[in-house]
């Protein structure tokens, strides 16, 4: 707080609150523009919507905590005791994103497992999912 | 003597900021405020939980509700219109984050009229958001009937054209694409899913009935939103103490720049950024 003046501090808060309302806006805009709402016949890929979204929230994260919680005037070693551990979350989200897409994976497995008849059986044999349907 | 000399050299080094003789704050920082964003790294692992959960739920199941069509309903009656209740809820918390950067402000200026002032507007901020919830919830719960163990939003895996209407939003005839998400509504404590016939794919011809939604979904939203809207209401609690506090000039005698305004703002401002990211999985994503 010491770098600023009283009035350069008011000026920069409301400038800071008008870019968290843009940067909003515009990701309510691009999600509902992604998904054909505002005009017909216009789609984007998930892959895109998703990217582009995250990107946006991650810039109103950075300007929440660097300018609102003020974490760009605190010490250095302050910074980074809080900001570092964050990084083990890149893990947890990549983990059990496909961890979570093996479940999918795994449900239909079990799906098409039960369904087959259980005389196919065999004792002592491996079950092979991909001849699975032919049996039946 | 060799004590009473040790004595003395250790006084004489009190003042000298070694890391090991005390007196000295680490990080420059107080006791309060420091303990104050570890409470919030904690806290942020606690909510990364939690969405990382929801993430690893929704890419296990082959169909998931589409947000457009769950949260399309505003109050006085308005329908078809994704995500404009969302964005002003997003938007009240957003202001009353402003408001509280400006308390701050005008603490470090020891100003006590300033600082009540904008508290009692972050207060109010922090009230309408959690009335929007209690909204959003009481739809959810009394009149689309969604609970943590149902949820009644379910997703069309196949095109194909409804045989009977609903009487509200579904007419005899309609058609629909697949990934188009539908409500199956609840008459008289039961279920009451509509029947339509598959038009395309290995089913076409099939008569079909619709299907509740992943389980996962209710369970999920109601105990991610209610943590959240827990933060929000502890964050209310506290800010009418020190508000309080601040009016009764307790906190100006200590002469240090209102610091407890300046620690009950860092939690307010890590609800609003909590907000940020429930924002972009439940509704954008």
């Amino acid at each position: 707080m010491a770098h600023l003046t009283y009035e350069e501090s008011k000026k920069s808060a409301v400038k800071i609150i008008i870019i968290l309302g843009i940067i909003t806006i515009a990701e309510v805009l691009f999600a509902l523009l992604g998904k054909g709402y505002l005009k017909e016949g216009i789609e984007f890929p998930p892959a895109l919507m998703g990217g582009v979204m995250i990107l946006m929230s991650i810039v109103k994260a950075y300007l929440i905590i660097f300018e609102f919680m003020h974490m760009k005037y605190e010490a250095p070693g302050l910074a980074k005791t809080v900001l570092l551990p964050m990084f083990l979350l890149v893990w947890g989200v990549i983990a059990f994103s496909w961890e979570g897409s093996d479940w999918f994976k795994r449900r239909d497995l079990i799906k098409t497992s039960n369904e087959r008849p259980v005389n196919d059986v065999k004792v002592g044999s491996v079950y092979d999912p991909t001849t699975a349907e032919n049996m039946g | 003597m060799a004590t009473v000399e040790t004595a003395a050299h250790n006084d004489t080094h009190v003042d000298n900021g070694g890391s090991w003789e005390g007196g000295s704050q680490p990080f420059k920082a107080s006791y309060g405020k420091l303990m104050m964003w570890y409470f919030l790294v904690s806290d942020a692992f606690t909510f990364a939980g939690f969405l990382i959960a929801y993430g690893a739920l929704r890419f296990s199941m082959p169909t998931w509700p589409v947000p457009d069509f769950v949260f399309s309903t505003t109050p006085f009656d308005g329908h078809g219109l994704p995500l404009v209740f969302v964005t002003v809820m997003t938007f009240i918390l957003l202001a009353s984050s402003f408001t509280m950067v400006r308390a701050v402000q005008e603490g470090h200026e020891e100003n006590k009229r300033g600082v009540v002032k904008w508290m009692v507007l972050t207060i109010i901020g922090g009230l309408m958001f959690l009335g929007c919830q209690a909204w959003e919830w009481n739809k959810l719960i009394g009149e689309e009937h969604m609970s943590i163990t149902q949820d009644p939003f379910g997703t069309h895996t196949e095109a194909g054209v409804y045989l009977a209407g609903d009487g509200h939003y579904v007419n005899e005839g309609d058609t629909f694409k697949a990934g188009e998400s539908y409500l199956v509504h609840k008459h008289d404590g039961e279920w009451a899913p509509l029947d339509y016939k598959v038009t395309e794919g290995a089913d076409a011809g099939m008569i079909k009935s619709q299907s509740l939604g992943p389980k996962a979904f209710g369970a999920l939203f109601f105990f991610i939103t209610g943590f959240h809207g827990f933060h929000v209401f502890s964050g209310i609690v506290i800010m009418l103490i020190v508000t309080i506090n601040a009016a009764t000039g307790l906190y100006s005698k200590r002469k240090n720049g209102y610091e407890m305004i300046e620690k009950v703002g860092l939690y307010w401002h890590f609800v609003d950024l909590v907000w940020v990211f429930v924002f972009l999985l439940f509704y954008l994503l």
